[in-house]
């Protein structure tokens, strides 16, 4: 159990990072820090570096600098592939489902990287669509489906630590209800989360804190109990 | 008996040496297909890999005494590993830039190797025995069956089918596949992609060896032979459509068979038949018979 006297311990630090697209530098200096079972997110209007800041995490980026220290071991000199080795797992913007793999065959392909990850079973309880839509090819599921696949894949490795790319984008608002239903049962089961999201409203009342960037730079810190007093200036800054 | 006025021995024949020539076309465009797939390099080396792969044979009999069974075995190992070695110190660089620096690449790698073997091994050709096991043929009734022909048609179309089998219906295939479509995403998820396409290169290379001793004891083998082939094999890879597996199997034994018709009827046209189909595919459809636009 944790208090003040034992804060949780980190499971995410993000220190001086900046990236880089060829020659474009995109993030100027990160800095952030997520404990092990808390949800944070990232909000900024577009370009800010949110999504970059995820893809920085993961190598996808084309030069990074700084620290990236994911549960106290310094990652980034680690090639891609061995980041999800650290827990990781990863959901991106555009879903990135595989057209050419069925809905099982993009489930079970992400090796198992820890223990802990949720059964087959118990995905497709939490998500009942993707157990009908089995032997479906990834490009004929709905918008819908992919999103709570690409949620799914990750969940089955053991990542402990998910990074989730605007999951709610372009879905139907019964869908939104249910991803935040996933959400807050992933965090009653200790997963550590980083969200980039849109979706203000969706996002609010699952974070523990928000990170606010702008031009690439963390430029507030807003712990979920602040929220109220900041929501004029986060309406200016955001326009949401 | 006579089939459209053919005598049907003579279309048996041609239609088996159509075959024949499919096979080898099917088993070097699925090599070529699956290298595409993965590197986005078109690997103008692989008629070379193929010419390689029946001189290490030859040299393997006639140097060490080994025989074809194990040449068979002996050959794609060592052209793959020369495949793995190409692609670790050379082709890696080349994956971020366009296709054509892949195909210029690898275009220079074909014709130096052929220029080292015709400097050692001259133009003529070296005969290769055909296997004790596999030597003689079989009377079908209405035609002449050299069993090492059959046992070609046989082979090629059993790695065929076991590579289409491995790609389609295992898990290191779904790697393989989803690393084709977004290898970033495959990083993510923690699959070692460039193992991955090491391992892609080194098993297209070797299919090109595979088929260069199948090829040894029928055509002569000579520093020439991989280059005779290659441009016939890059139209049957591009009319069933670049990157597809089984188009590349259907359309590399469908065209030889084409061809062995056209050698009947029409025998003028036998040498051009391919270009022509390719013509009319690219016009119609130019992302291939099999191949997603």
């Amino acid at each position: 159990m944790t208090s003040a006297f034992q804060p949780r311990p980190e499971m995410l630090r993000i220190s001086d990072l900046h990236s880089f697209y060829g020659e474009s530098h995109i993030l100027h200096g990160i800095d952030l820090k997520v404990a092990r079972g808390e949800c944070v997110t990232l909000l900024g209007r577009n370009g800010s570096g949110r999504s970059t800041t995820l893809k920085s995490v993961l190598g996808l980026v084309g030069r990074r600098s700084g620290s990236i220290m994911v549960n106290g071991k310094e990652v980034i000199g680690e090639p891609t592939h061995r980041m999800a080795r650290y827990g990781i797992g990863y959901v991106p913007e555009e879903r990135a489902i595989f057209a050419s793999l069925s809905t099982e065959e993009n489930l079970m392909l992400p090796p198992q990287v820890a223990s802990g990850g949720m059964s087959v079973g118990e995905i497709y309880e939490m998500f009942p669509n993707l157990l009908e839509r089995r032997a479906s090819p990834g490009s004929k599921l709905s918008g819908g489906e992919q999103q709570m696949l690409a949620m799914a894949r990750v969940l089955r490795t053991g990542a402990k630590l998910l990074l989730l790319d605007e999951i709610t984008e372009g879905l139907a608002p019964v869908i939104v209800k249910k991803l935040g239903e996933v959400i807050t049962e992933l965090k009653k089961r200790s997963f550590t989360i980083v969200m980039v999201e849109q979706n203000f409203r969706f996002a609010a009342p699952l974070a523990d804190r928000h990170y606010v960037l702008e031009h690439g730079e963390v430029i507030a810190t807003i712990p979920a109990a602040d929220l109220p007093q900041k929501m004029d200036w986060l309406h200016q800054t955001l326009g949401v | 008996m006579e089939i459209f006025g053919v005598p049907s021995a003579l279309l048996g024949s041609q239609l088996l040496v159509g075959l024949i020539n499919g096979s080898f076309y099917a088993i070097l465009s699925l090599g070529l297909a699956i290298i595409f797939g993965l590197l986005n390099i078109i690997n103008f080396a692989h008629g070379a890999q193929y010419m390689m792969g029946a001189f290490v044979a030859w040299i393997a009999l006639t140097k060490f005494g080994v025989n074809y069974w194990v040449a068979l075995l002996l050959a794609p190992i060592v052209i793959g590993a020369l495949g793995v070695l190409l692609e670790r110190t050379m082709l890696c660089k080349l994956y971020k830039l366009d296709h054509l620096y892949g195909l210029l690449l690898t275009f220079g790698l074909a014709l130096i190797f052929e220029g080292v073997f015709r400097d050692q091994y001259g133009i003529s050709g070296q005969s290769y025995p055909v296997p004790a096991l596999l030597e003689g043929g079989v009377n079908l009734g209405f035609m002449y069956l050299p069993i090492y022909r059959g046992w070609i048609v046989v082979a090629a179309l059993t790695v065929c089918f076991g590579t289409w089998f491995m790609i389609e219906k295992t898990k290191l295939g779904a790697y393989l596949r989803a690393g084709t479509e977004n290898p970033q995403m495959v990083q993510a998820l923690g699959i070692n992609v460039p193992l991955l396409i090491t391992f892609t290169y080194g098993y297209g290379v070797a299919l090109a060896a595979f088929a260069g001793v199948l090829a040894a004891p029928v055509y002569q083998v000579n520093p020439l032979m991989g280059s005779n082939l290659i441009i016939v094999v890059f139209a049957v890879v591009v009319i069933g459509g670049m990157g597809s597996i089984m188009g590349a199997i259907v359309t590399g034994l469908g065209l030889g068979l084409i061809e062995g018709l056209t050698r009947v009827f029409y025998p003028e046209g036998s040498a051009v038949v391919v270009f022509i189909i390719m013509v009319i595919v690219l016009l119609v459809r130019p992302a291939g018979l099999f191949g997603k636009s």
